[in-house]
């Protein structure tokens, strides 16, 4: 990381800070706010968080460990996830992975070249009467078919 | 936030306008509001069904200038969406109620603790909460009334689903890893922060503001004895209608089965992935506290499904989401899994799987939370009720 992006993010953590606070349970709203932002939390930001709340970087990279929603290290720019759980499962889950799959070039678990998505399963998204469902970052998409669903992805910007 | 449609019920769904309860239950004393709930006889709906009036009782009488009201919308139970509902189209309710429990345990501050999964409906919660200011049903003096202050944050979960388990969900908000305390002590004397706390489930503020509103007895009226009131469904699967349903306790399956359009089914999982698998033999059992208890989660599952299936997605789930704390979970479930593995590959020996069952019964007493205590149901339910179709050789497949 160049010097100036690295002051720009203790900027922009201290500014988190000032709006969460330094207590412990400003933790996770501050990382929320990163990932968000960066879509990971790098050991930078992470030193940088621990630095300002007083905490041991340690601490912090096992918070994030735990986080389905918080990762370590870069993802797409956007992230897909589709609902693995039975009912949508049942309601035709697979052809739907095969078919953004195939579109996309890549696998579950995976980024495209261009960075643009990562693909990822999620457990129950509570939309099991609209299976199956999913996520573009935090909109909620439902009664997929394949088709529906490659055409949702390929809006992604 | 619109209604997407006007719904009809007994309860939940009946007439209600914002801040009826808040202001019903500001003339009256705290005394007065927790008997009224505890003559509704209300339990929470969070799944465990600890009654509502106990532990704002319980609360209410903890020594500590501040305390906390937390709900609990991680709604993370596979097949569950009702609290979705709630949160998107009835607001004032789960709000109102949540107000109603500041003032009757003292607190002033609220938490709405919001699966990150649900984090498109912030905007309209926050909005919603400002609205709420504005009209001076939360802030100072509420309502007007004297020195009765109470306003409430939303914070987002990130995607864990142990931390519906009310004191997993307390360390995340207290910036921790979601791994659930040991208890005692409980929240209602050390909770958030150390300090009282009252951690309830969406649909359980939603009935407390109706209860203040219309009364206990009124409520005590629908249900059951044992479990009394009415509850919201979530119902997903093989039929022709899945969606909330607001339906009395004591219901009968094959009522909600036939309300539903559900045809040619074979099992109806109640209660989620943590729940039982109830087979076609045993579908005059009602729904209730006494009999299939759930948080809500109802997934129907026709005759065409594979039950062996259904057990490994449940099992993967519960590998998935154990925070790995205690041993008894962390390694149990992932034994459950190889086994049910065993089956479909047709690797297994029967002396093996009544081993894993005597595991998962070991599991369900040692583990430290309710998500290790409960992921064996499943396995132990669909193995014993479903044995004829699974042992069959074909990988669970029927019929082949
Ligand atoms: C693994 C696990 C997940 C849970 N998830 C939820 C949940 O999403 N929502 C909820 O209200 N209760 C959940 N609970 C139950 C809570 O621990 C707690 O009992 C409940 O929030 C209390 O509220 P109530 O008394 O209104 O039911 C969960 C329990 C366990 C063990
Ligand atoms: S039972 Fe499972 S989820 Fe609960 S504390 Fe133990 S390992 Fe964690
Ligand atoms: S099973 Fe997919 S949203 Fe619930």
């Amino acid at each position: 990381m160049l010097v100036l992006e690295k002051n720009a993010l203790t900027d922009e953590i201290e500014k988190l800070v000032l709006k969460y606070g330094t207590s412990r349970s400003s933790l996770l709203p501050i990382l929320q706010d990163i990932q968000r932002e960066h879509r990971y939390i790098s050991d930078f930001a992470q030193q940088e968080v621990a630095r300002l709340l007083d905490i041991h970087p340690v601490e912090v990279n096992s918070v994030i460990s735990f986080y389905a929603f918080l990762n370590t290290t870069p993802k797409g720019k956007n992230i897909v996830r589709l609902c693995q759980t039975i009912s949508c499962d049942f309601q035709g889950k697979k052809a739907v992975a095969q078919a953004i799959e195939r579109e996309l070039g890549i696998s579950f678990g995976q980024t495209t070249k261009d960075n643009k998505i990562t693909l990822e399963y999620a457990n129950c998204l509570g939309m099991c009467d609209q299976g199956p469902a999913l996520l573009v970052n935090d909109k909620v998409y439902s009664h997929l078919t394949p088709e529906k669903a490659v055409q949702i992805i390929s809006e992604i910007k | 936030m619109e209604k997407k449609m006007k719904r009809k019920g007994t309860v939940i769904f009946s007439e209600y306008t914002r801040g009826e309860g808040i202001k019903k239950a500001l003339q009256k004393s705290r005394e007065d509001i927790l008997l009224e709930i505890r003559e509704s006889k209300l339990k929470g709906r969070g799944g465990a069904g600890f009654p509502t009036a106990t532990k704002w009782m319980l609360t209410a009488a903890a020594k500590s200038d501040v305390k906390y009201v937390i709900c609990n919308a991680d709604e993370g139970e596979p097949g569950t969406f009702k609290d979705r509902v709630l949160l998107l189209e009835y607001p004032e309710l789960v709000f109102d109620g949540m107000v109603i429990g500041g003032y009757v345990i003292g607190a002033s501050e609220g938490i709405l603790y919001l699966r990150g999964e649900y984090e498109y409906m912030l905007k309209s919660l926050e909005d919603y909460l400002d609205a709420m200011r504005k009209d001076n049903l939360l802030g100072k003096n509420i309502a007007g009334k004297k020195g009765f202050d109470f306003d409430i944050k939303i914070r987002l979960g990130a995607g864990a689903y142990v931390c519906g388990e009310e004191t997993a969900l307390i360390e995340s908000l207290e910036g921790h890893r979601g791994e659930a305390r040991n208890r005692p002590p409980f929240p209602v004397n050390r909770g958030f922060l150390h300090k009282p706390t009252t951690v309830n489930n969406v649909e359980t503020f939603a009935s407390v503001s109706h209860i203040v509103v219309k009364g206990g007895q009124w409520y005590a009226k629908h249900g059951t004895d044992k479990s009394s009131g009415s509850k919201l469904f979530s119902i997903s699967g093989d039929c022709e209608k899945p969606g909330v349903y607001e339906l009395p306790w004591g219901t009968k399956i094959s009522e909600l089965l036939e309300l539903v359009g559900a045809k040619d089914t074979k099992a109806v999982q109640v209660g989620g992935a943590s729940g039982t698998c109830i087979p076609k033999s045993q579908f005059d059992r009602i729904l209730g506290y006494e009999d299939a208890a759930t948080g809500g989660s109802i997934m129907i599952f026709n005759e065409s499904r594979n039950m062996l299936h259904v057990l490994k997605n449940f099992m993967e789930f519960f590998v998935e989401e154990s925070c790995g704390q205690c041993t008894p979970c962390r390694i149990g479930n992932t034994k459950l899994l190889e086994g049910v593995e065993m089956i479909e590959n047709g690797t297994y020996t029967f002396g093996y799987i009544n081993k894993l069952k005597d595991l998962g019964k070991t599991m369900q007493v040692a583990s430290k939370c309710g998500l290790g205590q409960s992921s064996p149901n499943s396995f132990i339910s669909i193995l014993e009720n479903f044995k004829d179709e699974i042992f069959n050789g074909n990988g669970g497949v029927h019929g082949k």
